[in-house]
Parts: C-alpha cells; sequence; structure tokens
C-alpha cells in the first residue's frame, strides 16, 4: 500500500506534528522508499510462527511494596516550563 | 607519559602507588578536552568544577581501593546525571537537569569514578553518524571530515581523542559498537537484562541496552562488572550473579568454536573490512580456536524487521515529550493540543520525526499485523537462528560494520544507506545478545571493527576471546595523531 497524502496527514495528526507543505511531500517520497524495502519481510512466510516482543530475561517481576523516597519535588519542578505551586501550568481545557 | 593517555587498570595502579593523584588525572583530560575539543567536539557538557571537586575529596580520602576510583569518565548524554544536562542531543531537551542518576551512572559514582562531561550523539540515539544530532556533528579523530558513528558517536571519539579515560554509551541498533568501530576503540554492548536501563532515555525498550566504550578490554572487563546486575528499577535487569569478568582476562581460546557467519560472503562490505575480518579469523585460529562456518539464514531481514519494531517503540516512547511537565514548551499555541503539536514540532528534529511518523504507520489499525506482529515473528526467527547457531560454536565473529568511518555529509540525505551501516549489530540487539567491536585492522589509516558476539548472559566468554585477540595483535595500540 502506498502512503498517500491523506495518510500523511493523518499520521501527523497522530504523531501530535505540524509539517509544512514541502515537508509533508519530503516525508511522503521517504515513507514509502522506507515501507518498500521493509516489504522485503513479506518474502517470508510466518504463519505460524509467534511473536517476539521482549527478550526480557523473566516476564512478570514483584517486589515488596515498601515506601521508598521518592524525588524531591523541587528538583523535578525545575524541569517544568510553567508551573503554579506544586501544580504543572496547562492550557484552560474545560470550558467556563 | 601523558596522563590523559592511561587506561583505567594503568591509572587505578598509579593512584594506588600514590605516583599521580585525582586531580592531575583529572586536570590533565580538562586540559585535553581545552586543547583539542574544538576540533573533535565531542563534548556537549562539560562539568569541569564538580569534577575537580570530587577529584580533590576522593585524594583526601586517599582510598583508591575502588578501581574506579578517582578516573574520570565520560557519559553520553542520553543517560541521566543528576544535577548535570541530560540533553539527549534534541531541542527538546536542551534545558534538561535531571533529579536522580541513571543506574549506570550511579553505580560508576559509588565506586567514586568522576563524570567529567557529557558526550554528543544522533538526537534520542537516531542516527549512525552524531550528523543528527541537533547540536553539532563530532568529527572523527582519525580524520576530521569523517563522521566519528554513531549513536554514540562523542562517548567514541571522547575515548579514542584521550578526552576521557572511559565512557557510557547506549545500544539499541549498534549504537555502540559501530562508534566503536569507526574510532578504533573497544565498544562493549551487554546481553539485554544485563544492564539497568533505568535513567536512559528510552529510544525503543526492547532492543536498548547501556554499555561501555573503553581503550581496551581489560577496561571493559572492569566497567562491567562495576555496572551489571539486578536493579528494582528496571524489571527487566535479570536475576542472575555477576561473575568477576576480570577473571576472563586470560589469553587463551584453545578449543573455543568460534563461527564465521556464512551469509556475509553475499553481503556489500569494503574490500579491507573483509581482509581484516578474514585475518582475525585466522589470527583467532593460530590461538587455537576452531573457525566453523555458521548460518544465520534470516540475517539479511533483520534490519528491516529492526526498523519496524523500533520505530514502533519509538513512538510510543517520544509520546512522552508533550511540553507539560518537562522539556521543550512552545512559545505559542492555541489550546492543549496545539501546545502538544507546536512544541513537538518545534523540539524534534527531521528524523526523529521520520521515526515517529513510520512508527505510528506501522501501529495503526490496518497495518499493526501486515507490519509490526509480522517484524515481531521475524524476530522469532532470527532468534532461532542464532539459538541453532549456537549449538555448533561458543562465540560468532562479523564485521563490525560494512564499511571504515565515511565522510560528513556522504550518506545524510540517504536514510536507507544509513540504515544499512548496522546490519550487522541489529541482528544482536533483536536476540538480545551480547556483543564487542573490538580493533582488527586499518585501511588507509581508519581503524576497522571486529563484531564478536556471545551467547546471552556468557558476556565473560566473550571478553576472553576478545582479551585473547587484543593481546596477540596491536592495531588497539595505534592512537589517532590529534
Amino acid at each position: 500500500m502506498k502512503i498517500d497524502s491523506d495518510m500523511v496527514e493523518y499520521l501527523a495528526n497522530l504523531s501530535r506534528l505540524n509539517l509544512s507543505e514541502k515537508e509533508k511531500s519530503e516525508m511522503q517520497i521517504e515513507l514509502n522508499s522506507i515501507v518498500k524495502q521493509i516489504g522485503k519481510l513479506d518474502e517470508l512466510d510466518v504463519d505460524n510462527i509467534p511473536p517476539i516482543a521482549s527478550m526480557a530475561p523473566q516476564k512478570s517481576v514483584f517486589r515488596e511494596d515498601k515506601v521508598l523516597e521518592s524525588l524531591d519535588s523541587e528538583d523535578v519542578f525545575k524541569n517544568a516550563p510553567e508551573r503554579i505551586g506544586n501544580f504543572f501550568k496547562v492550557p484552560r481545557i474545560i470550558e467556563e | 607519559m601523558e596522563l590523559y593517555k592511561l587506561t583505567v587498570h594503568e591509572a587505578h595502579e598509579l593512584l594506588v602507588k600514590k605516583q599521580i593523584s585525582s586531580e592531575e588525572l583529572v586536570k590533565a583530560i580538562l586540559k585535553r578536552i581545552e586543547e583539542i575539543d574544538e576540533k573533535v567536539k565531542a563534548y556537549i557538557t562539560v562539568d569541569e568544577e564538580k569534577a575537580l571537586e570530587a577529584s580533590r575529596n576522593i585524594d583526601k580520602t586517599g582510598n583508591f581501593t575502588s578501581s574506579l576510583s578517582g578516573i574520570p569518565v565520560a557519559i553520553k548524554d542520553n543517560i541521566c546525571t543528576k544535577d548535570l544536562k541530560t540533553t539527549c542531543s534534541s531541542k527538546m531537551l536542551e534545558n534538561f537537569i535531571p533529579p536522580y542518576d541513571a543506574t549506570g551512572v550511579a553505580r560508576l559514582k559509588q565506586d567514586d569514578a568522576i563524570v567529567v562531561g557529557k558526550t554528543n550523539l544522533d538526537e534520542f540515539a537516531m542516527g549512525s553518524s552524531t550528523e543528527n544530532s541537533a547540536f553539532f556533528t563530532t568529527k572523527n579523530p582519525w580524520d576530521l571530515e569523517r563522521v566519528p558513528g554513531g549513536s554514540s558517536g562523542g562517548s567514541a571519539a571522547s575515548v579514542a581523542a584521550d578526552e576521557c579515560i572511559f565512557a557510557l554509551g547506549s545500544d539499541t541498533g549498534g549504537s555502540i559498537r559501530q562508534p566503536a568501530s569507526c574510532c578504533g576503540v573497544v565498544g562493549l554492548k551487554p546481553t539485554y537484562g544485563r544492564v539497568s536501563r533505568y535513567g536512559l532515555a528510552e529510544m525503543a525498550s526492547s532492543l536498548d541496552q547501556v554499555g561501555i566504550i573503553t581503550k581496551d578490554v581489560t577496561d571493559s572487563a572492569i566497567i562491567l562488572k562495576a555496572i551489571a546486575g539486578l536493579d528494582e528499577l528496571d524489571s527487566t535487569t535479570a536475576h542472575l550473579p555477576v561473575p568477576d569478568y576480570t577473571k576472563s582476562l586470560v589469553p587463551d581460546v584453545k578449543g573455543i568454536k568460534i563461527g564465521i557467519v556464512k551469509e556475509y560472503m553475499d553481503y556489500e562490505i569494503d574490500d579491507e573490512v573483509r581482509e581484516a575480518i578474514a585475518n582475525a579469523a585466522k589470527t583467532l585460529e593460530e590461538l587455537g580456536a576452531n573457525i566453523v562456518e555458521i548460518s544465520i539464514p534470516h540475517i539479511e531481514y533483520a534490519i528491516w524487521a529492526y526498523h519496524v519494531i523500533s520505530t514502533a517503540e519509538i513512538s510510543s516512547n517520544m509520546a512522552r515529550y508533550d511540553g507539560i511537565r518537562y522539556g521543550k514548551r512552545a512559545k505559542r499555541y492555541e489550546d492543549l493540543i496545539d501546545l502538544y503539536r507546536q512544541s513537538r514540532t518545534e523540539g524534534f528534529g527531521p528524523e526523529v520525526k521520520r521515526r515517529i511518523m513510520l512508527g505510528n504507520y506501522f501501529l495503526s489499525a490496518d497495518n499493526e499485523d501486515k507490519y509490526y506482529i509480522k517484524a515481531q515473528k521475524v524476530r522469532t526467527l532470527i532468534k532461532r537462528d542464532f539459538d541453532t547457531a549456537f549449538e555448533e560454536c561458543d562465540l560468532i565473529i562479523s564485521p563490525t560494520a560494512p564499511t571504515v568511518a565515511f565522510k560528513i555529509g556522504e550518506e545524510v540525505d540517504d536514510p536507507i544507506k544509513m540504515y544499512m551501516n548496522d546490519a550487522w549489530t541489529v541482528p544482536v540487539n533483536l536476540a538480545g545478545l551480547p556483543g564487542m567491536s573490538i580493533p582488527c585492522g586499518f585501511s588507509e589509516n581508519l581503524p576497522i571493527g571486529l563484531q564478536i558476539i556471545g551467547k546471552a548472559f556468557n558476556e565473560a566468554e566473550m571478553i576472553k576471546a576478545a582479551f585473547a585477540f587484543e593481546q596477540a595483535t596491536d592495531f588497539w595500540k595505534k592512537r589517532p595523531a590529534i
């Protein structure tokens, strides 16, 4: 399946990115060229092969539910673009 | 002797004997950085003041029992360092100051190693040359017109140019081994789960691993021992004991079976690289190893399965950069969604955007089975290929990269050509195995790397063969004239 300009628009929206017209057309060419290469995987019959999601040596890991020291909130908020006290400031999302 | 040229074990010996102080060593490194980093551009941040202070404190205690005490280390700038800017070479995190240390860094500090600075990388570790850094491109110390490889290019260049004693990097598809190969140093990517990923800015979580770049194999054994092992902060770390890797530093490969991948004859590989790998196999054979031909039948599919899996994971991991809690927030926006969009548009560079878009494509409803699940099935085939191969051998060797370091700008406009640099390293990440790159030759004064691949959690065997090879050759002794 070829990626058309509507698909590029759709993906940009999913990715929360704004692309200029020039970027969109470049992106369309690049994505198509990479996806075409990835079509190589179609040569393989993998119907009966189980997928692997992770090479982690163990699957579910449990530990004691201990209370540990938390990060210093001042250190954390140092990186906040905007804050009000110990809250992150965001644009209004609920209408008055 | 210039102190900046020392390895970890050489510096340790001098520190223990009180022939040098940590302050002298740190000062020598800082001076070296001041003199040549303008040319190499390995560092994004140098923490001169704190490094000197730490060295004085260690000198005061006079306690150098830990093999890393007082020794300067450079950290790739996608590994968090408390109170020291960690940018991931992205405008998104240009001013980010981590409130904690990554586990790898914390363990080095516990052993009294001294962080001198943070090194350049491709933005969020996405690339093979550091050309995708939002700030600048690091130069290869062997030839300043060439790339150092990537994404841990700053770490590899800083080790090669003696701007640190050793460095930490990260490897998702070859990002430690390929730059180590390009810069003529030793790069070690541990087994997935051997070293904690806590505090490493995630790229593709099922493939990422923190690892080491050093001047010789002995140092890589020392550092791996220091950072490896179970960490409650990373549930994918293995519940396995960490052996003393320095015990593997015996030059003995007698009877070890080393597989050479048959398929590599069909690949596009530079003649000089091919010759160097053939010679390396011969050397190992002369040392007593049995060289056997093995097959990884699906190896040519690995790079494409890797790109589906890694971009899918990237698109999810990058979702956290939304301009709310940390990182860049755009100045102008209309509403919350627009804040996300503007901040991400301004904060991410082209390669990061490309991979996020691709990942979202592979994960979108109609494509999930066609691409994402299929790639994970191919991952199974590659894992099985390695399992079968390891029934016939103990280690596998291959070139680390198909060429020596390429010229800056040569491949940057051709993403597919750039991706092919990793054709020999990505299968190792897909299968979760340990891999090393060690110097094994030169082509017109540019280093060539030999990749040694081990069985899962058997880094010890890999280090042993690497050490034997190193002791029998002198490629690693040659340093760039800079």
